[in-house]
């Protein structure tokens, strides 16, 4: 047994800090319970040890501690999620307690909210497709098991409606498997987590989910391990009971404000706009714990969502995600507002796991050529949409004109579809060569010229005519 | 003292942790830290108070635990087993922690950086009572098909040799026995120690005096980088830095390759393990692993070590540059070093400069670029070494202003820059060709056997580059005044420039052909562009009208000749032909 030990030396208190002293042994990392007059518990954990001071970070946040009568107690272990197959099914606080009526988790064991990351020789690439019936996602920006790919959003843009989507919709081409999903809330509104889980009961999925929900009115400080207990409930499902994982982390930007709070309440020097100068590692300590591991029969596939203040993805928060994660998919307000849905900004987003998922075998031959084509064109015909608001479409070329008519074909029919609709793989590539037959071959550089007398349909249509 | 105390650990803030009782200690240091012997070094010492970075997660270590001081500086292992290895950041071989501790790493684990069993075979180079200097060659290991390890003698060391023989050992046992003036034997062994944070000493730095090829068009053709040179890929996330590291790691025309993934993500680690042992170098048609060494400290892997990875990289490769190897080191990313600086300093409670980064950062990344070089390489047989240098840098929000990027732009000779414009269209390399560049282009004339070629390569990129700005100039106007202000002539321009972009500069890392590109196929490919502008001029100066120039069907010949193999690369001679033939045809026409 781990000795406990208390103490009643609160010294200080500032912000969501705590400094108590003439502690013995206290260990950097390690939690705290502390107790307050009214008998009341508070959660907290070590940021820094000297000699016998300790300083301590309150989950709950500090309001109502007072520094003569409180207890605080030591621990002695990091914080720790108990682990079993019930948590299955289950919804857990930010703090991952059980926040539902189920009974008790009896663990099979407690598992180091931390983790320890994944030795880069252990891994395995991924290369599995999974078909979200997303056509901006499945033809353009592939998603494949074990990849971590986040949604950047801003407010009042529909995130929920597609994550929702994904985690309906999204399979692994000619396995069936589902996958086991772990939905994790962090200060978003009881609303949009309601929406979501509503979403999981009707399709039956509940059964095969786990949710740990801090939402907005619930403690800010504790976002910071919100995301860790779910990960480790991923890994155990993943590594230990086999299982393909969808993990949601919605929303991160609430995530990185409770950071900033901590960071400020320690006056570290701040780094841009108040973050603090770690932001990077810390966020890649919860990120980096997707993926696939060789010899294990599971996999975490990661969907963080997060808000872009003000729209901006140069902002600390998407910018330093999108340096850790594989791509992204940003919704587009301009878009919205055009009533295209989903609004997926195609141009800036981005599958970087795409070109080993794809292909012959696993979807098409002619999918990378395919969607390297897409791309070409619709960035040329943007240009010249963007051309046209300024010059007026007058001014503009026959070639570009050709080009400007593609653009807004490709975001009604391909970009645009309903929240309900799953379209196969094959649907999507077949619609991309029906939109790009409006150009000659000559036009059509990027896409192997036997590919295209094979998919493209005014050669098909000649085949079957003949 | 009689009262020393012992060292044990006061303070414990994230990756630094502060020890009393350190009387004695050395600067950089390495210590084992608490309870776990976690591996540190020491950064600071103030009285018998040391600061120690730890290169292992701190959690669950406390005052009052142990500390002990192995009295060596942070050091790597040199010899034969460096290639084919996956180390992190301290020169922990990856592999062998997954056998012995599993998927996921754990703490306190100490492993060689280089195998204690396998045995090596030794051929000497020298004979028995030859006088040897530090550097000196006096024998050969194969270690791989395609690596020749030279046993050279350590610094500080120098006699006569004695006891030297051909046979199997281990990197432990003794090879030859060097007797000294004064009689001191120094036994020799296939594995020398050199601590990383300082330079492996030279005779003479030399100036770069040949292009490193890298089969990637626009670095080759437009913005070469040198043998012994240093480059740099800054851009904003998702533009390509990785991609361009990771195809100069495959195609460049190096005898070794040192691959530093510094603070970036695991995936990117596995998919080169799991591609380099397939993929064949081009000359020999052997798999490339046999030629290059990882370091994967990956972004969620503690940040001192990370700190340490770029350090531990350049000094096994200054290891085989002084060999007299060509040697080129690719480091994804500067900035996650710079940051895990910037981490270390802000626990030290240093004075912060420019955005939180130390005052000594610009001095640190300077240094670094240092290393590389072209190089007179100590000892005998008389040989030059080169170690080129890139590095890809992440500045925050794309911004060039950034520390990290001004600092590196001070020292570096190449600069690629990648726009997130460019690779939103799927441009790729996103490298911007009006603001990056090289001071190595004179080099590249010299990569061509026949010099008249060379020439004419140099000549053709000026002409090409002179388009490319051309271009930027014109569609400035179509912005302006639209498009039929434009006349024939700079319509040509415009498509003429439209096709070095998608038809040279464009180039798909995915692509089987594509991936790489010959120095000779460059040339033909750039020549067969430029035929076509030259022929078109002339029957537009003949009145064809622009538009029956530009529906002609061979340029959808010159689009696709990248995608012709390099066995038959004379199908590029003959588009030009082609060319001829059908802009014959089309002044007949017109004239008809
Ligand atoms: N030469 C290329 N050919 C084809 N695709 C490319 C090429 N270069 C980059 N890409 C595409 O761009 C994506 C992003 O590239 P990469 O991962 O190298 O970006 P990065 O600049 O390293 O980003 P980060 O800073 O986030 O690490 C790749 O996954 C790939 O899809
Ligand atoms: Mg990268």
């Amino acid at each position: 047994m781990l000795s406990v030990k208390e103490y009643q030396t609160v010294a200080s208190i500032s912000g969501p800090l705590m400094l108590v002293e003439m502690v013995d042994e206290a260990k950097y990392g390690h939690i705290v319970d502390i107790e307050l007059p009214d008998g009341s518990l508070r959660h907290g954990q070590i940021l820094q040890v000297e000699k016998d001071k300790v300083l301590l970070q309150v989950f709950e946040g500090t309001r109502g501690i007072d520094v003569d009568n409180s207890t605080v107690r030591f621990l002695a272990r990091p914080l720790e999620l108990a682990v079993s197959p019930d948590i299955l099914g289950r919804v857990f606080s930010g703090l991952g307690e059980p926040k539902d009526d189920g009974p008790p988790i009896i663990p099979e064991k407690r598992l180091d909210i931390n983790g320890s990351p994944i030795n880069p020789d252990a891994r395995d690439y991924p290369n599995e497709f999974i078909q979200t019936g997303i056509s901006t996602i499945d033809g353009l920006n592939p998603l494949v098991r074990g990849q971590k790919l986040p949604v950047f959003s801003g407010s009042g843009l529909p995130h929920d409606n597609i994550t929702a989507q994904l985690a309906r919709q999204a399979t692994v081409l000619g396995k069936g498997e589902e996958f086991a999903v772990v939905f994790t809330a962090m200060g978003i509104t009881f609303e949009a987590a309601q929406f979501f889980i509503n979403d999981l009961q009707e399709t039956g999925a509940i059964e095969r989910a786990v949710m740990f929900l801090n939402l907005a009115n619930d403690p800010a400080i504790e976002r910071i391990a919100t995301p860790r207990f779910a990960l480790t409930a991923a890994e155990y499902l993943a590594f230990e009971l086999d299982m393909h994982v969808l993990v949601i982390l919605n929303d991160m930007t609430n995530y990185c404000e409770a950071l900033r709070e901590i960071s400020a309440a320690r006056k570290e020097v701040p780094g841009r706009r108040g973050y603090p100068g770690y932001l990077y590692t810390n966020l890649a300590s919860v990120y980096e714990r997707a993926g696939r591991i060789k010899g294990k029969k599971g996999s975490i596939t990661l969907v963080p969502v997060l808000t872009m203040p003000e729209d901006d993805k140069t902002h600390p928060v998407p910018d330093l995600t999108g340096y850790i994660t594989e791509g992204q998919i940003i919704l587009s307000r301009p878009l919205h507002r055009k009533a295209i849905s989903p609004p997926v900004d195609v141009l800036p987003s981005l599958s970087r796991l795409k070109d080993k998922g794809i292909g012959e075998g696993k979807t098409r031959e002619d999918h990378a050529d395919l969607y390297n084509q897409l791309y070409a064109a619709y960035a040329r015909g943007k240009e010249a949409q963007e051309l046209a608001t300024i010059m007026g479409e007058a001014a503009l070329s026959e070639e570009d004109k050709k080009y400007m008519e593609f653009a807004n074909k490709f975001e009604d029919r391909y970009v645009s579809q309903d929240y309900y609709e799953n379209r196969t793989v094959e649907q999507t590539l077949d619609l991309g060569w029906e939109l790009l037959s409006m150009f000659e071959n000559v036009e059509l550089k990027r896409i192997d010229i036997k590919l295209i007398e094979k998919y493209m349909p005014r050669f098909r249509k000649q085949k079957k005519s003949n | 003292m009689s009262n020393k105390k012992q060292p044990r650990i006061i303070k414990v803030a994230g990756p630094v942790v502060v020890a009393e009782g350190m009387a004695g200690a050395r600067m950089y240091d390495v210590v084992r830290v608490g309870n776990l012997a976690l591996i540190g070094e020491i950064v600071e010492l103030n009285a018998d108070l040391a600061s120690i970075q730890v290169y292992e997660e701190t959690t669950g270590i406390g005052p009052g635990e142990p500390v002990v001081n192995t009295e060596a500086p942070l050091s790597v292992e040199l010899g034969p087993g460096l290639i084919e290895s996956i180390y992190d950041g301290i020169q922990r071989p990856l592999d062998l922690l997954v056998k012995k501790e599993g998927e996921f790493m754990s703490r306190g684990s100490v492993l060689p950086g280089l195998s204690r069993k396998k045995k090596w075979h030794f051929k000497p180079t020298i004979k028995n009572g030859q006088l040897v200097e530090p550097g000196d060659i006096i024998g050969e290991v194969p270690e791989t098909t395609l690596v020749t390890q030279k046993i050279m003698i350590p610094p500080a060391v120098s006699g006569t040799i004695q006891k030297i023989a051909e046979g199997d050992y281990t990197v432990e046992q003794t090879i030859a026995v060097c007797v000294s003036e004064d009689g001191t034997e120094t036994e020799l062994k296939l594995m020398q120690k050199c601590p990383v944070r300082s330079p492996r000493q030279v005779i003479k730095r030399l100036a770069p005096n040949s292009a490193l090829l890298t089969g990637q068009r626009v670095i080759d053709a437009f913005f070469p980088i040198a043998k012994g040179g240093t480059a740099c890929v800054p851009g904003p996330f998702g533009t390509g830095k990785t991609v361009v590291q990771h195809q100069l790691a495959k195609w460049v025309d190096a005898d070794i390759v040192v691959y530093v993934g510094c603070g970036e993500r695991g995936n990117e680690m596995t998919d080169v393990l799991i591609e380099f042992p397939e993929l064949k170098e081009p000359r020999s048609g052997e798999p490339l692993m046999k030629r290059s060494v990882l370091i994967a400290n990956t972004s969620n892997m503690p940040v001192a070590a990370r700190e340490a990875s770029v350090y531990t990289g350049i000094t096994i490769a200054e290891y085989f540059r002084d060999m007299g190897y060509i040697v080129a080191l690719m480091a994804d990313s500067t900035s996650r070093w710079a940051e895990a600086m910037r981490e270390i300093s802000t626990r030290l409670e240093e004075m912060p400069a420019e955005e939180g980064y130390p005052a000594y950062l610009a001095a640190r990344i300077a240094a670094f670029y240092e290393r590389a070089g072209r190089v007179k390489c100590f000892g005998k047989p008389e040989r030059e070494g080169t170690l080129s240098i890139i590095g890809a840098v992440s500045p925050p929000g794309g911004d060039l202003s950034d520390s990290v990027v001004q600092a590196t732009l001070h020292v570096v000779k190449v600069f690629w820059s990648l726009i997130g414009r460019l690779a939103y269209q799927r441009h790729f390399p996103a490298i911007d060709w009006l603001t990056s560049y090289s001071f190595y282009k004179e080099h590249l004339k010299y990569c061509f056997e026949d010099k008249e070629q060379g020439l004419e390569m140099e000549q053709m990129t000026v002409q090409a580059m002179s388009l490319l700005e051309q271009e930027a100039e014109l569609l400035e106007i179509v912005r302006l005044v639209g498009a039929e202000a434009l006349s024939p002539r700079d319509r040509l321009t415009l498509e003429t420039a439209r096709s070095i972009r998608e038809d040279f500069l464009h180039q798909n890392a995915f692509h089987k052909v594509d991936t790489h590109t010959s120095i000779t196929k460059q040339y033909e490919m750039l020549k067969t562009i430029l035929h076509f502008e030259k022929a078109a001029l002339a029957a537009i100066d003949a009145g064809v009208e622009t538009a029956e120039i530009f529906k002609l069907a061979i340029r959808e010949d010159i689009a696709r000749a990248k995608y012709i193999p390099e066995e038959e690369i004379n199908k590029i001679t003959e588009i030009r032909q082609k060319i001829d033939e059908q802009m014959k045809q089309l002044k007949i026409a017109d004239r008809v």
